[in-house]
């Protein structure tokens, strides 16, 4: 693959800076790898013109210096329409070049687009379901839902190698951006909003995950480790997380999402089903008005507000502090 | 919503809003407060050292005659140029802090900064940077410059102009008050909510009230550019051949007047939602962030474009002159600057491709960013084609100009790199980002603003500054960056992200040392420049120089140095482009009599005023101080209004007087200058 010999080629004067991890140039993800090569390529088209441009700026700024009286000195020379044809289309000609790897490659590695190969050349197997993981920025943590598991932990995220993993990530109060260098480029979190992202780790190994903006003053601690394991790993993994019992309901849920720092990773054997759908709706405690229901509503002008559950907290001021909700939520 | 107000008796908190003795940081008994009550000593002791020292020499009037109510646009750029200097100390002592910070806070040591005081470090770092510095000093330039270029008497609305400085002047001001009084926001210098709407305290107010006085400010500049350009140029000169500088002045200004609205509605809106409970950026209550996000950079987009334009024109007038040719290719250099101006309304997107948008969406924000790189292509080559058979000399202008082109072209580069959405998603917001955003700011707008103000200093003060200590500054400042930034361009390959101060992982340290010690090299640098000032003036007698030390091309080099307050004696009329090199082709010869009165504008004391009392509204506002801030509004509204019916505005300038200043000026081309 000629990416491949040019991130080489790349790398090469990097390297002498020393033992320096340069993830984004050698990810361990497919779809972080794409990127990355997307990057590389794009770097080298665009070094086409920049470097021909340096060394010209250094070659004229040189030879045409006042104290040489052997360069030619044209004092009304100032323009030619040969010269500025080639001005203008050198830049546009580079640029077309930069904008349609971009293009596609932006459509490639849509985060939205479920994968479709784990590597170069391997397409996902047809009986494969990706692994299925909810995140949840909290202030200031991450909480993960395993769906498929039955499984929550906090700070700490486990996929078994070679197996797409789709995230839909949502947040508390905060944006956050998820952001798993190794495997695949960041999407924010958003309160009351879901985004996704699909990834694959194709090595298994430890790798660093935090959040990639700023959400207040607990944000520098705002890391996780990412945990790349074989299926047998993963396996022991979910059963590790199982065994250490706990449950994630409502309550501890309140407890959880209170701003701290530097929380530990925790685990929990079982969270209630609709949690993850009421943090993205704002409504975990009771009495809160859903907004997928507030949106429902809306869409049929308004009438069907007196059938929901909570018709009495509408006409509550917005900012009136629930009881259980803390004043940042609301504002 | 409003915050609760101290536990005190009712009168105090009439009186003092939520102000409390609490509010003083500087009395905390730790670290911090140690530092910040070292600073307001020193602030203090100079602060009294500069009053007693105008007290000593009766320099009162002066001050008051002179500059503080003037309304010529020359003096009213110095008063900016001054302001950014003065503020560049400050937004470089953040930096020195936060670099400090990132070079010992990792493992077990915490470093001196914990985050409530980093974060405001970082935000105030940006805000000032950006407000009071950068546009301090493009603002300055085009003041200073502009008029003189178009062969304008002043601008066209002199008395604005006096308004726009002292609305910026107070919007800094309260900056700086934050630091000892109150805190200041932690929501980095965009304060994007939710950060900005859950912080408590007077920091984020003292941040929305800052910018809108500043915003007004600038706003108002945008309108008088504007109308200055294209209502009083000299007769002859036609838009095409108007000097770059003025283009560039012309279409900065127009995004100023087409962008500055929107960043003071988004502000207000930002305001209400923290004063009054709505919702607009609060998600779950018919608002969302995101909407914020993409107004405030709406705004902030056409921003960094406002900022480096009148730089590109500062390049497009020092290349010529020492190239001693002209500006190749005019057209395309008119034609790169409007479609620059026009691109950047449509890029704003890119700072956000990790939204979640879609495929398309984000191709679309990634090719039209792409595209605003081939205007400025255009303008390197063009630069670079003016050189090529020319005779170049090395002046420190030049100097500046050259390591522009060099550092400019290289954050171009990675500027390009990060407008490809792949790419984007693994560097957003990464320390690549910084190290791209510093490249082209510093490379493009710092170090123009330095060739620019060694290249027209002569002309302002009537003597040149010092080559020795103009050339440290330059290779302190071109070292520095390059050792200070180059580490965050490989972290930012690491993932290391922005904004944190403390890390776990010991093997980055070494980088962050390295980034230290380059912006302990860019302190030298700008030490080195207040030397240089201070010698120049030592030595101004050596250094005088007459009215076209350069061999300039362009208008402003065919009055004296420093021009009279009138700036032409007569207005002069225009046949080329580089119209002054063509008078002096043309074997000009200045007029020595038949001189007539010269109209002007008279000096108001009502920008001082209102700048004032806009303050005080403020930190009315930023302390719940509410007859403070009634009293004020009141005071700015009536103030206002008693000016419209000052029909004394104007003055003549006896044909006499203007006789004897003719004479006296100084008009003697300095030949060692225009060789050296």
């Amino acid at each position: 693959m000629p990416a491949k010999r040019l991130r080489g080629l790349l790398l090469l004067p990097l390297l002498l800076l020393g033992g320096c991890n340069l993830v984004l140039l050698a990810p361990s993800g497919d779809m972080a790898r794409q990127q990355s090569d997307i990057m590389i390529i794009t770097t080298i088209i665009i070094a086409l013109i920049i470097v021909p441009v340096l060394v010209a700026i250094a070659i004229i700024a040189w030879r045409y210096r006042a104290s040489n009286k052997h360069a030619r000195y044209d004092p009304h020379w100032d323009h030619s329409p040969q010269l500025e044809l080639v001005v203008w289309a050198v830049p546009l000609v580079i640029i077309i070049a930069v904008g349609a790897v971009s293009w596609i490659g932006t459509h490639q590695t849509d985060p939205y687009r479920a994968i479709d190969r784990i590597a170069p050349g391997q397409p996902v197997a047809a009986d494969v379901k990706p692994l299925e993981v909810n995140v949840v920025s909290l202030q200031w943590k991450w909480l993960f839902f395993y769906p498929q598991y039955g499984i929550a932990t906090v700070n700490e995220l486990a996929a078994p190698v070679d197996r797409p993993i789709r995230f839909q990530l949502t947040s508390d109060t905060m944006m956050d951006s998820f952001f798993i260098p190794a495997l695949v480029g960041q999407v924010y979190a958003m309160p009351g909003m879901q985004t996704i992202l699909h990834g694959v780790i194709n090595k298994p190994g430890e790798y660093k995950g935090f959040s990639a903006n700023y959400s207040g003053l607990g944000f520098t601690d705002m890391r996780f480790t990412f945990h790349g394991l074989d299926t047998q790993d993963f396996d022991a993994w979910v059963a590790k997380v199982r065994a250490a019992g706990g449950d994630l309901d409502t309550a501890t849920y309140d407890q959880l999402r209170k701003p701290t720092r530097d929380a530990p990773v925790h685990y929990y054997a079982r969270f209630e089903p609709d949690l993850y759908t009421r943090i993205l709706n704002l409504c975990v405690d009771p009495g809160q008005i859903c907004l997928s229901e507030m949106m429902a509503a809306g869409t049929h002008g308004g009438g069907a507000m007196r059938d929901m559950h909570g018709h009495d907290a509408m006409s509550m001021p917005m900012d009136a502090p629930t009881p259980t909700a803390p004043a940042a939520a609301t504002h | 919503m409003l915050e609760a107000m101290p536990h005190r008796a009712a009168i105090w908190n009439f009186l003092f809003g939520r102000l409390t003795i609490d509010s003083l940081p500087f009395l905390d008994n730790n670290a911090e407060g140690r530092i910040l009550l070292v600073t307001l000593v020193v602030v203090v002791v100079i602060g009294v050292a500069i009053l007693a020292a105008v007290t000593k020499y009766r320099k009162w009037g002066y001050l008051w005659r002179d500059w503080f109510t003037t309304v010529d646009h020359k003096k009213l750029g110095i008063m900016y140029m001054i302001l950014g200097t003065v503020m560049l100390l400050r937004g470089f002592s953040d930096a020195i802090m936060m670099r400090a910070q990132q070079a010992v806070a990792f493992g077990p040591e915490m470093g001196y900064l914990p985050p409530q005081h980093y974060d405001q470090i970082f935000t105030a770092h940006g805000s000032i940077m950006i407000f009071f510095v950068a546009m301090a000093y493009i603002v300055g330039l085009m003041n200073y410059v502009m008029p003189l270029q178009i062969g304008s008497r002043d601008v066209a609305f002199p008395f604005l102009n006096n308004l726009s400085f002292w609305f910026t002047f107070w919007g800094a001001i309260l900056f700086m008050v934050s630091l000892f009084v109150g805190d200041f926001s932690i929501a980095g210098w965009l304060g994007y909510p939710p950060v900005s709407e859950v912080q408590q305290g007077p920091g984020v107010d003292y941040y929305i009230w800052g910018l809108q006085l500043s915003g007004v400010g600038t706003l108002l500049t945008g309108v008088n550019f504007v109308t200055t350009i294209l209502k009083t140029r000299a007769p002859g000169m036609t838009l095409m051949k108007m000097p770059v500088f003025s283009w560039t002045a012309l279409c900065t200004s127009g995004l100023i007047i087409a962008t500055f609205p929107v960043l003071t509605a988004t502000l207000f809106l930002l305001a209400l939602d923290r004063y009054v409970g709505t919702h607009f950026f609060t998600t779950g209550s018919g608002g969302n962030l995101m909407m914020y996000i993409n107004l405030i950079w709406i705004w902030g987009h056409p921003e960094v474009y406002i900022l480096i334009l009148p730089l590109f024109g500062v390049y497009s007038e020092i290349v010529p002159t020492f190239s001693g040719k002209p500006l190749f290719a005019y057209s395309s250099m008119v034609y790169a600057t409007i479609a620059i101006m026009i691109l950047s309304y449509l890029v704003w997107l890119h700072h956000f491709f990790t939204m979640g948008s879609g495929a398309d969406v984000n191709s679309f924000f990634s090719l039209t960013t792409m595209m605003i790189s081939i205007p400025t292509g255009v303008k390197i080559f063009n630069w670079l084609f003016t050189m090529y058979r020319g005779r170049v000399r090395y002046t420190v202008p030049m100097l500046w100009t050259l390591g522009a082109l060099f550092t400019f072209t290289i954050g171009g580069m990675t500027g390009v790199m990060l407008s490809v959405t792949p790419a984007d998603f693994l560097l957003h917001n990464s320390l690549f980002l910084i190290a791209h955003f510093h490249n082209v700011i510093i490379g493009g707008v710092v170090f123009g603003v330095f060739a620019a103000v060694n290249y027209w200093f002569p002309k302002a003060f009537g003597f040149k500054l010092d080559e020795f200590w103009g050339k440290a500054t330059f290779w302190f400042w071109l070292v520095g960056f390059w050792v200070a930034f180059t580490p965050l361009y490989i972290l930012g390959l690491m993932g290391v992200t922005r904004r944190l101060s403390h890390f776990e992982d010991p093997s980055l340290q070494p980088y962050f040392i390295v980034a230290a010690f380059g912006s302990f090299l860019i302190a030298l640098g700008i030490l080195s420049f207040i030397i240089q000032i201070y010698v120049s003036i030592l030595r101004r007698r050596q250094y005088a120089v007459g009215g076209d030390p350069w061999d300039g091309r362009t208008l402003e080099w065919s009055t004296t140095s420093p021009p009279p307050e009138y700036n032409f004696a007569f207005i002069p009329i225009v046949h080329e482009r580089d119209a002054w090199t063509d008078m002096k082709a043309h074997g000009y010869e200045r007029p020595q009599a038949g001189f007539n009165a010269i109209h002007m504008p008279k000096n108001t004391a009502t920008g001082v005023v209102i700048g004032a009392l806009s303050f005080a509204c403020c930190f009315g506002l930023v302390w719940y101080i509410w007859w403070l801030a009634a009293l004020s509004l009141v005071g700015i509204i009536a103030v206002a209004i008693a000016h419209t019916f000052n029909y004394h505005q104007d003055h003549h300038i006896p044909a006499d007087e203007v006789h004897r200043s003719e004479q006296a000026g100084n008009w003697q081309t300095d030949a060692e200058g225009a060789s050296a």
